[in-house]
């Protein structure tokens, strides 16, 4: 069935067809990031590079990826926006991050934006100032039990040190874990420069602070890159509930300071999004030797192979029986659903383009659906992302990875010991087991599919002009454009309202959502009767 | 509860804010320049300040909505944002084809100090802007001001760049549209036929932000002022400004260049300000008001006295802009309610002067313009003493779901619910939208929650 869909359509020209269009330099660049799959001889893409200016992108900014994506799904520290309103605003309770205080108690700021708002005053004079006074008023007004600064773009320029000003203001207010990050919009290329510094904060200044071993199970994992979008952590937790496992920490859907602090007392880290977390993972595995591995709870499938995974590098046969036994119980309502979607999804085509993660997780759901997949790329990912870690040794750091802080963790002295001996590691590898590796996404596509980072719009209204998919995945900004094109667009940031989509009960939710997409009729009623048929006159008979 | 560390202890703030009832300057200037036919708004930053805002235009909308960006990466925040500009006018009309840029900077390139006038001329030298289009450019520092700001400048550019004055004077009556719905326009717009009065509107969102769904995209929708029409702005008899905070300093500028008078006057909202906008426009239209239009009012007069014991002395906390509120308000005083708590982030005097005209006989009411107007201290003030309504944008819905108070959703961004640019609330028709939708929230409210011998038939 695949195959046949595959056969009628030719991609191998869409790159020389498009490249003309744009300028000359534009053109060779951009041809760059344009390849055809092919899972046994993975090519070369251009990624995690300058998008051209003037070209209509669907990135964002460093800023977002550190404020907006890895620490804004943390209930209980106030994020302080230090910079004009806009940032902080846009910041606002836009990504659905679903978050659950366990009760009255418990602290929940993300319904809040709190923001420096600077003047031109604080432009001309500086705004450190002003920054310290906002601290001061987070903290008579909330008493939160840590402070995070984020810089803005102007704020680099003029020169305000946030982390001076954090220390300063920690001094101030003891007991109050107070901390800046240096994220302002223009230092990468993308929201992953943000990934990145976050990453390096959160290990700075959060994780490894608490020596406490908390939970009721014995084994003992963190999910990270799984920021609880429409409540997909809460999936995946209640899975690993069933199964006897510990979540000790999440990064960072539905996470608290706590939790953080508490993540090196995990014995395995468990990867969704690789792009956007695979520092921390690295940094636990060498602070304090938890191996990580990458995992994905996005499709059934791969759900059941993911959970297969952490019993097998736990080894206790209870926890694989009750791993299988979940699975079995598990898959009986995905089977269901999945027949029923499929007698309406089967032989549909889509096209992904979106995040560092999604646009390869997707596939399984759509495979699961007999969806076929003819194009996909990443919003911001890194070629290892595409071609595997493998090629990390041989991506050139260019300027702007370069400016991005690289923090180097050492063993932990007192904390550090490793999970599994070397002969442990190399008998699960055996096994088919992988340790801190990802094989990327195109390792997973078949042959010929269109590959593109960063996609412009240009590209994209070409795609759909030429290969007219039934379902386009992107985000906010995509969507209304391709719907007036009567092609429904999915969007995979924030799933228009839906999920959760992660593990059993999420794979259950998506295939109802693509089936509902499938089946809906309004794209088929676009031309009124009056365009679709011949207007015949009236005809009146006079006497 | 959502917001549960909101409490009504106000401290005396001078750094924090804290749930901004505003945003920054250039998603006004975006938005404005959308209503320009055949534009491509581009934002001179970095990449993230133009995803924002066309995220945040798109959710409202539920339409696309085009923008480029420089892309500023690291080194064009040292060295300038020239040579990405440069790059960017050559790519966009190259690829995107557009007939105008309109150029808004950001809180970057302003502090960088980025001159765009010089920046534009190298490219027309360089030959990067074919024969025909346009590069136009506003300044819209995202720390001066507000989103009503970049509005206010974008609109304002159009002026620079477009209006002409010629001998040949027309008989026409322009009118600057502040920052309303494509759906409040397009009312107005009908309201000007009726009226058979000859206007020229600009920026024009109809049809831009409103498309119909035909199954074929149009980059450049067939709505939006042409740059024709802007530059014959220049050679109308008069200008009416709708809203003082967007259109202004638009109106000054075009009298200062091209010699045409004006006036300013509110954003029809509610019967008083559309009397004000119809009389105005019969005036210096030189056409008499038709009956039917005094018809349309007197409907909306019975719909609001049929119900207006549901209306009488209900409390009512709004946030939003200027602009918005301050026609708002007064109509909702002409129903008889009760405007307590007013906040907007946008700073400016005549706010502040209007409301004490408006609110004398309320001498409970409280408002406050500017930086610490934010919606955290109105929520302060809702929980000091509570009200019955809330008016304002899908930020309000946090609020009102703790405090168990209907909202009604006016203002920007609404990401929540559908319908805002497809029906009006401007004009009379409008008004009966905006009444019936405050009159059903009320008895919603009530129907919800009173005894069960109080649900009643008929109310």
């Amino acid at each position: 069935m695949k195959n046949e869909i595959k056969e009628t359509l030719n991609m191998d020209n869409f790159k020389e067809e498009i490249l003309d269009l744009y300028p000359k330099k534009v053109g060779k660049k951009r041809g760059k990031s344009i390849v055809l799959s092919n899972p046994d001889d993975i090519p070369e893409i251009q990624a995690n590079v300058r998008t051209v200016p003037g070209i209509i992108t669907q990135r964002g900014c460093t800023y977002a990826g550190c404020k907006g994506v890895v620490l804004g799904p943390t209930r209980d520290i106030i994020n302080i926006t230090h910079g004009p309103i806009g940032c902080g605003y846009y910041s606002w309770l836009t990504r659905r991050n679903q978050t659950r205080p366990v009760s009255a108690e418990d602290p929940n700021f993300m319904t809040y934006c709190f923001s420096t708002d600077m003047h031109d005053s604080n432009i001309v004079f500086g705004g450190e100032d002003k920054l310290k006074q906002a601290i001061r008023e987070a903290y008579e007004l909330f008493h939160p039990k840590a402070i995070a600064i984020f810089s803005t773009c102007p704020v680099g320029l003029i020169g305000d040190d946030v982390h001076r000003v954090s220390r300063q203001m920690k001094e101030e207010l003891p007991g109050v874990n107070i901390f800046g990050f240096s994220c302002e919009g223009y230092r990468g290329v993308s929201q992953s420069a943000g990934h990145h510094i976050a990453n390096n904060g959160l290990f700075q200044n959060l994780i490894g602070r608490n020596d406490e071993i908390k939970g009721k199970y014995k084994f003992r994992v963190n999910v990270l890159g799984e920021y609880n979008i429409g409540g997909d952590a809460f999936a995946i937790d209640s899975l690993f509930d069933k199964c006897g496992i510990e979540i000790v920490s999440t990064m960072s859907g539905n996470s608290t300071i706590e939790k953080f602090e508490n993540a090196h007392t995990a014995d395995l880290s468990l990867v969704m999004c690789h792009r956007s977390i695979n520092y921390v993972a690295e940094m636990l595995e060498t602070s304090f030797g938890i191996p990580w591995t990458k995992a994905n709870f996005i499709g059934a499938e791969a759900t059941a192979k993911s959970l297969r995974k952490v019993g097998e590098y736990f080894g206790d046969q209870e926890l694989i029986d009750r791993i299988e036994k979940v699975i079995e119980e598990e898959m009986i309502p995905v089977k269901e659903a999945v027949e029923k979607a499929r007698t309406k999804t089967v032989g549909k085509t889509a096209m992904l383009f979106v995040g560092g993660s999604r646009a390869h997780h997707y596939q399984e759901l759509f495979n699961e659906l007999g969806i076929q997949i003819l194009s996909a790329g990443y919003e911001f990912g890194h070629r290892d992302d595409y071609e595997g870690r493998r090629v990390i040794p041989t991506i050139q750091m260019d300027a702007d990875s370069r400016n991005i802080q690289e923090i180097t963790v050492s063993q932990d002295a007192t904390r550090y010991h490793p999970r599994k001996t070397e002969e442990e590691l190399e008998e699960l590898k055996e096994k088919g087991m992988e340790f801190n590796n990802y094989e990327g996404m195109m390792a997973d596509m078949q042959k010929g599919l269109l590959v593109i980072d960063d996609l412009s719009h240009y590209e994209m209204e070409k795609l759909i002009e030429l290969y007219k998919p039934d379902i386009f995945c992107a985000g906010v900004k995509e969507k209304y454009v391709v719907q007036k094109m009567g092609i429904p667009l999915k969007q995979l940031h924030n799933y228009d309202s839906g999920g959760p989509y992660a593990a059993f009960e999420g794979a259950i939710n998506f295939y109802k959502d693509i089936e509902m997409i499938a089946c809906s009729t309004i794209f088929k009623q676009l031309k009124a009767p009056w365009e679709r048929e011949d207007v015949v006159e009236a005809q009146y008979v006079f006497n | 509860m959502l917001l549960k560390h909101t409490t009504g202890l106000e401290i005396d703030r001078k750094a924090l804010t804290i749930n901004p009832a505003k945003t920054c300057q250039p998603v006004g200037a975006m938005y404005a320049a959308l209503g320009i036919h055949g534009c491509l708004p581009h934002s001179h930053g970095s990449q993230g300040c133009c995803s924002y805002h066309r995220s945040a235009l798109s959710r409202h909308f539920r339409e696309p909505v085009m923008a480029s960006t420089s892309s500023f990466s690291e080194g064009s925040s040292v060295f300038g944002g020239s040579a990405n500009l440069l790059q960017s006018i050559e790519t966009i009309f190259t690829v995107y084809k557009p007939e105008v840029i309109a150029v808004h900077t950001t809180c970057l390139s302003e502090t960088i100090g980025d001159d765009l006038n010089q920046i534009i001329s190298k490219s027309k030298e360089d030959g990067k802007v074919p024969d025909g289009k346009y590069v136009i450019y506003c300044n819209t520092p995202s720390y001066v001001g507000t989103h009503v700001t970049g509005y206010s400048n974008q609109v304002a550019a159009l002026v620079k760049f477009f209006s002409t004055a010629t001998p040949k004077k027309r008989n026409v009556i322009n009118l600057v549209s502040g920052w309303m719905e494509p759906s409040d326009q397009r009312e107005i717009k009908r309201l000007v036929s009726v009226l058979e009065a000859r206007t020229l509107m600009f920026p024009d969102m109809t049809d831009v932000l409103d498309t119909p769904l035909t199954g074929t995209y149009k980059m450049y929708p067939d709505g939006g002022t042409t740059v024709n029409d802007l530059k014959l702005t220049g050679d109308s008899k008069f200008t009416l400004g709708l809203g003082q905070y967007c259109t202004e300093d638009t109106c000054i500028k075009l009298e200062n260049k091209c010699k045409v008078k004006f006036e300013i006057l509110d954003i029809p909202i509610g019967f008083k300000a559309t009397d004000r906008f119809l009389m105005a426009l019969s005036r210096h239209a030189n056409v008499p008001i038709p009956d039917a239009l005094t018809d349309e009012r007197g409907r909306l007069l019975d719909l609001i006295s049929d119900s207006s014991k549901y209306l009488y002395g209900k409390r009512v906390a709004l946030f939003g802009d200027p602009d918005t509120l301050i026609p708002l308000t007064e109509f909702l005083v002409s129903m008889d309610m009760r405007p307590v708590y007013i906040v907007t982030g946008t700073p400016g005097k005549s706010f502040d002067e209007r409301m004490t005209v408006i609110l004398k006989d309320i001498p409970e009411a409280k408002f406050m313009s500017g930086e610490m107007a934010d919606m955290f201290r109105l929520h302060q003030w809702i929980k000091q003493e509570g009200v019955d309504l809330l008016i304002g944008n899908t930020y309000g819905k946090y609020i009102a779901r703790d405090e168990n108070i209907p909202l009604i959703r006016y203002g920007f961004p609404i990401a929540d619910r559908p319908g805002h640019n497809y029906f009006a609330k401007t004009g009379y028709a409008g008004a009966a939208n905006l009444a019936v939708q405050i009159i059903s929230a009320i008895l919603d409210q009530k129907d919800r929650t009173c005894l069960e011998e109080k649900v009643e038939f008929q109310q």
